[in-house]
Parts: C-alpha cells; sequence; structure tokens
C-alpha cells in the first residue's frame, strides 16, 4: 500500500534530531565552547537576548551553539525557556541618564554634551572582507591586546561619569512638547496579557522590543521610503550599561546587576492640523537588550509612526505592526505549513469537487443552446471556481 | 564563573509555571461561563513553535494532573510526528500515563478532528486553533469584530455565507464551518471538517479551545447547543463519501482519507487511527450518533 502517516513517527522524529546533531559535529572541528560564542558572537547574542526577550547571555550562547547559529531558533529557545520560571518583581523604572555609555551619538546636534563617542561600531569602517580572519591565533589576539593596551594613558583616564542627554537640549528651548499621555504611565505586561487594541504605548514598545529586527526595518524603512510620513532625525543614539532595580517585599530598593542597553530617541517634526497652534518636535523612542542599532532607530521610527493618527501606511497601523513583527510567533505559523493538512484539504476538496460538478452540469446546460465548439478553458474544463476564503490550517 | 547548579536546572511539573498555569486556569473558567467567547489569556512562549498546537499544549498543561491518562491526534492519528512530539513534550514534563485508546484517555488534545467514538461526561477535550476567529475573513481588525461579537452583530458573516451561494451555489467553508454557540457567540471550532461540526451540540463533553499565537481561550461546556449557521432553504450538511468505504475495513460510517496507492489508484481509509484499530482487532466500538450522515 502507499505511504500512510499512521505509525512510525516516533522513530522518523528520533532520527531527524540525530541527523541535526550529525550535521552539527560531522567535519569534527573543535566544539565551540560557550563562552566564545558570548564573546566573539558578541552581537548575536545580543539579537538572541532581544528578540528573546530574555537577558541570560550564557543561555543565549548555549541556544545558538545548539541551533547551528540560527538566531531565530535560538531566540525562540530563550523564550521557551522563560516560561518555566516565575515572574517574582517588575524592575524599577531604568533610567538611562545613569547609562555608563559606551556609544553615544546625535545625528541632531554637531556637539552633544559630553562630545559624540562613536564607540564601538562598524559604521564608519569599509566592509572589505578581512580573509586574515583565517589564519588567526591566540598570539595574535594576545599581540593587539599589548598593543591596544600600550595606547592608553591610564594617568589620562577621566573619572567615571555620566551624561546629560540631548533631549534635555531641546526641552530646555521648550522645542519638545512633553506628551501628557497616561497611557505612558501605565503597565501592560504583554508577557502575561494578551495585547488588545488600542493598545497601549507600554504595550506597543515591549512589543516592538522584543520584535525580529528584520521585520522592524522592513516597516520602519517603508515609513521613510513614503508609506507614511515619519523621516525623524537621530536625536540620539546610545549603547551602554545601566543599573536595574527591584523593590524587595520590605520595599527597599536594591540594586541587583547591570544590563546593556542600545536605546534611540527619534526626533520628528509634528505638523499640527489646526491652523493657530504651531509645529513642534515629538520623540519617537525605542529601547533593546544589546547593541542593535538598526533595531532602536526603527523602534523608534515606528513608535512615532503608530501615533499618526492617519492609519493608511502600514506603518501607522499598529495593529498591522505589532502582529507582523513578532518574528518568533510568525515562523512558528510560516512553517507550521509543513505539517500535514490531510483533513482541512480534503474539506475543501470536497466542496471544490461539487463546485465543478455544477458547473459543468451548468455548461452541459449553457452548451446544448451554444455550440459546444465554445470550451471554457484550453483544457476544455470550465474554470474552477475557487473557495474564497480556503480551510485555515 | 557560571557555577555548575546553574545548568542542572529541572523543570517544572507541567512545564508552566504555577502562577502563569492558575491565571490560564481562571481564563478557562471564564471561557465555560461564557461559552463560544473568545478570552484573552498570556499565552506563554512554548518549546514547541507557534502556530503548532501551543494554545492546545497551555490548556493541556494547565489542565492536566499526575492521575491523567493523555492522548494526542493530529489529524485523526495518534502517530504522526507533531502528535508524537508534542505526546513525548507532556509526558516528559508531567510523566502521565499516554494512550492511543480513545476511550482509555481522560484528556484528549487534538488537531483538527473529533474522535469518531463518543467521548463521556469524564472526559475532556482539547483543540488547537489556529484561527479563533470566525469573523477573520469578513473583518481583517481584532479590534472591530471584538465589537462586533459584543454587539452579535454578524450581518457580515451572514452575507458572506449568502454570497457564497450566489457565487459558487453553496457555502464554501470546508473546515472550520462557523457554528453559533448557546444562542449567542458565533465560534470558529477550530478548522475540524464539517463531518465533526454535529458531535459539539449537545456532547458530554467539555471542550477546551486554545489559539497560542492569537492568545485566546474558548470553550464549549457539555450539555450546550451548538448550531452550524446555515439558512432555511439551503441547510448545512456534512461531507459525503458517496459509494466509497475503508479499503481495510469495508467500514462506511467514519470520516475517510483518500489514499493514493503506489500503482495510481485511489482508495478510502479511516480518519481515525485508533477507531480504524479497533475495527481491524474486532474491539468494539461506540461512535457518536451523527444526525447529517445519509
Amino acid at each position: 500500500m502507499g505511504y500512510v502517516a499512521v505509525k512510525g513517527g516516533t522513530d522518523a522524529i528520533r532520527h531527524a534530531e540525530e541527523l541535526v546533531e550529525f550535521y552539527r559535529v560531522q567535519a569534527q572541528t573543535p566544539p565551540l565552547s560557550v563562552p566564545q560564542i558570548m564573546t566573539q558572537q558578541r552581537l548575536g547574542v545580543d539579537k538572541v537576548m532581544g528578540e528573546g526577550g530574555l537577558y541570560a547571555p550564557e543561555y543565549a550562547a548555549i541556544a545558538l551553539k545548539q541551533t547551528e547559529g540560527d538566531v531565530f531558533e535560538a531566540a525562540f529557545m530563550l523564550r521557551a525557556f522563560i516560561t518555566t520560571m516565575e515572574r517574582r518583581y517588575y524592575s524599577e523604572t531604568v533610567n538611562t541618564r545613569e547609562m555608563f555609555v559606551r556609544r553615544k551619538i546625535s545625528a541632531s546636534f554637531r556637539e552633544i554634551p559630553g562630545g559624540q563617542v562613536l564607540g564601538p561600531t562598524r559604521d564608519y569602517s569599509q566592509r572589505l572582507l578581512d580573509t586574515r580572519m583565517v589564519h588567526e591565533t591566540e598570539t595574535d589576539l594576545q599581540a593587539f591586546l599589548n598593543t591596544f593596551a600600550a595606547r592608553i594613558d591610564k594617568t589620562r583616564l577621566p573619572e567615571v561619569r555620566t551624561y546629560d542627554k540631548v533631549i534635555d537640549l531641546l526641552k530646555r528651548e521648550g522645542l519638545l512638547q512633553p506628551v501628557g499621555n497616561a497611557e505612558d504611565r501605565t503597565l501592560k505586561d504583554i508577557t502575561r496579557e494578551a495585547i488588545t487594541f488600542p493598545a497601549p504605548r507600554s504595550a506597543r514598545l515591549q512589543m516592538l522590543s522584543r520584535a525580529e529586527t528584520g521585520g522592524l526595518m522592513a516597516l520602519g524603512y517603508s515609513s521613510m521610503r513614503g508609506f507614511g510620513a515619519t523621516h525623524p532625525t537621530v536625536g540620539e543614539l546610545r549603547y551602554g550599561t545601566v543599573p536595574l532595580r527591584v523593590k524587595d517585599p520590605s520595599g527597599r530598593v536594591r540594586h541587583i546587576g547591570q544590563i546593556p542597553l542600545t536605546e534611540a530617541e527619534m526626533v520628528s517634526t509634528i505638523k499640527v492640523s489646526k491652523k493657530k497652534q504651531a509645529p513642534y518636535f515629538a520623540i519617537g523612542y525605542g529601547l533593546c537588550l544589546g547593541q542593535n542599532d538598526t533595531k532602536a532607530i526603527c523602534m523608534g521610527i515606528l513608535d512615532r509612526a503608530m501615533r499618526s493618527p492617519d492609519t493608511s501606511s502600514p506603518a501607522n497601523d499598529a495593529e498591522f505592526v505589532l502582529y507582523h513583527t513578532e518574528g518568533i510567533e510568525s515562523m512558528g505559523f510560516t512553517n507550521h505549513l509543513k505539517l500535514p493538512h490531510y483533513v482541512t484539504f480534503q474539506a475543501g476538496l470536497s466542496n471544490l469537487r461539487q463546485a465543478i460538478d455544477r458547473a459543468n452540469a451548468e455548461a452541459a446546460v449553457a452548451g446544448g443552446v451554444a455550440a459546444a465548439a465554445t470550451a471554457a478553458t484550453p483544457n476544455g474544463a470550465p474554470a474552477p471556481h475557487l473557495d474564497p476564503k480556503p480551510a485555515h490550517a | 564563573m557560571i557555577e555548575n547548579t546553574k545548568y542542572a536546572r529541572r523543570y517544572h511539573f507541567a512545564f508552566i509555571d504555577e502562577s502563569t498555569k492558575k491565571e490560564i486556569r481562571r481564563k478557562l473558567l471564564k471561557a465555560v461561563a461564557i461559552p463560544g467567547y473568545q478570552v484573552p489569556y498570556s499565552s506563554p512562549e512554548m518549546p514547541i513553535a507557534r502556530g503548532w498546537g501551543t494554545g492546545g499544549l497551555h490548556v493541556t498543561l494547565a489542565i492536566i494532573g499526575r492521575g491523567d491518562v493523555f492522548k494526542i491526534i493530529d489529524q485523526g492519528s495518534d502517530a504522526s510526528v507533531n502528535a508524537c512530539n508534542l505526546r513525548d513534550f507532556v509526558h516528559r514534563m508531567t510523566d502521565c500515563k499516554t494512550t492511543y485508546d480513545t476511550k482509555e484517555a481522560t484528556l484528549i488534545q487534538t488537531r483538527h478532528r473529533i474522535t469518531e467514538e463518543e467521548l463521556t461526561e469524564q472526559q475532556i477535550m482539547v483543540f488547537q486553533v489556529p484561527q479563533p476567529e470566525p469573523l477573520r475573513g469578513v473583518e481583517r481588525y481584532e479590534f472591530k469584530t471584538r465589537q462586533m461579537h459584543g454587539e452579535a452583530d454578524y450581518a457580515k458573516m451572514w452575507v458572506s455565507l449568502y454570497e457564497s451561494i450566489v457565487r459558487h451555489g453553496d457555502i464554501m467553508l470546508g473546515a472550520g464551518y462557523p457554528v453559533k454557540v448557546n444562542g449567542r457567540y458565533i465560534m470558529a471550532p477550530s478548522p475540524i471538517p464539517r463531518w465533526d461540526v454535529p458531535n459539539l451540540h449537545q456532547a458530554k463533553t467539555l471542550y477546551l479551545f486554545g489559539a497560542g499565537r492569537e492568545k485566546r481561550l474558548y470553550a464549549v461546556p457539555p450539555f450546550t447547543t451548538v448550531e452550524p449557521l446555515e439558512f432555511e432553504d439551503v441547510k448545512f450538511r456534512i461531507e459525503q463519501f458517496k459509494d466509497v468505504y475503508c479499503y481495510k475495513t469495508h467500514y462506511t460510517r467514519a470520516f475517510l482519507d483518500e489514499l493514493y496507492l503506489d500503482d495510481g489508484s485511489r482508495e478510502h481509509v479511516i480518519n481515525d487511527s485508533n477507531f480504524l484499530d479497533k475495527i481491524e482487532q474486532g474491539i468494539p466500538i461506540t461512535p457518536f450518533s451523527n444526525p447529517y450522515i445519509l
């Protein structure tokens, strides 16, 4: 008899798992260590943590190792891991003015408080493939580190300090209008509650913060390219570590550690509809785990775009943006198409056949009048009417 | 350095943490209290991909106890890969007994079928739901469909059914045929084939529905009226397997799958794998009584 997907599933799964393991190790190269991935694949780890919604560099590195570098799958594993843990605390609001800045730039002003700090970035270097990477040895790394250290005059290291923000300059000049929205002060935890629309800003920003970078970029880009009218300027982009605090049961605020964050404050001009009111600047805000400039910037664009009253462009439509940039959910659903659909397909098939039969019968009646030579389609069969809304998965 | 114990973490019973399971159970109670109404819930991430049965797993894991006997089917089969994988996961996280036998199970999770054997008051059936919103085809915005449900404004739905009849001579909805539950809410019965829809009506069993990606739970409590949408002159009907029978058992009164054999010929076989096994082995069966089977 033919193939029936009935018995034998367990064996098939086990073999598939074995093959995955085989593909990972078959070349017999030395196993990657988790600290190696944590440090040398830093941006991949940051992406996994951000999209996974969990700050855990070691676990993100394990996930990357296990998934052969597939960022989607690795983020997916972190998300699933969160489900096994209680939520004990909500942190106190993070204050990015306390950030130990590793990178901060502004495109709005030439000079900003504390100066422009490029920090680690590939933005201004040529993306030329460096084949010397092939022969990199531990000695090379050590040599680089020694040279690097030798160039630092420790006596000239300034004391560690924090910097004022660019938006403070704008506020002082009265160019930035306070949002004054009560929705900014309520927290909706999207990991514990389903999102409903219209979604409060806290939910929107959380969704964006866990969203898939590529998805955010596509929609953010669409908004700049003409689908919507957002063309903001980077007011300030910061990357660095901020202290994290929680309130313990006795009410004492306790410092629990530091996390690296990228923050983008995007300035755009808001044109007002009322004639007498002057236009003003407003901020679109982005914040994500680790270093990911692109994501933070696109969050900032979309945060602003979703507050536009005109929802005719995709990026301005909160429901469209938030549902479709959720990478882990869209990946799961896309891949479910690989599951068998024979029962649901059978249901559609049965409808389609009957519809074709009815169409044939009608054609036969009509054919009695007209000449049979006028076949409806090239292959002689009448065009089948397809179900306008096919059975879902 | 990282402490070693950190990685030796044991998984919690039924995977999900207790407070989240409690939240899901509270939402299920609400769903049971308002038959057919879609209750939003937290929908935690599972180690199974979205769209592969996470909603069903949430419900299963929130209500399963150590004494439960668990069965899972995917499009009628206990042993298709997705069913195997989910059964293995539930078993690993709960250590509950698992079974293929419809009669023996206390808790059955299903993807897109109701068993051919009638279920009892002692059993609970959990449906995996890809699209909980029956109005999605006529209204793309969740915001508006919630409003339409609130106002029992189902005009667009009726118009679309009518238009389908005008265009195609019939209501062209196959699996997932919309039903009205307890005379109030229109509900999408997961995409079960129309064949299974009558088995929701006045059933003895509690039916729970979980849509993970869309973060909605709903329910059909036992002995609840479930009516497929139909017109006075165009009635609801189920798939008809005319002049065909199960080639292994010659049984006709079950949902049949089409098989294409190696020689290109076509046969039919009973879709419900446990039902097929029982008939083949001569074990007595107790099918649902389905008034729509001709």
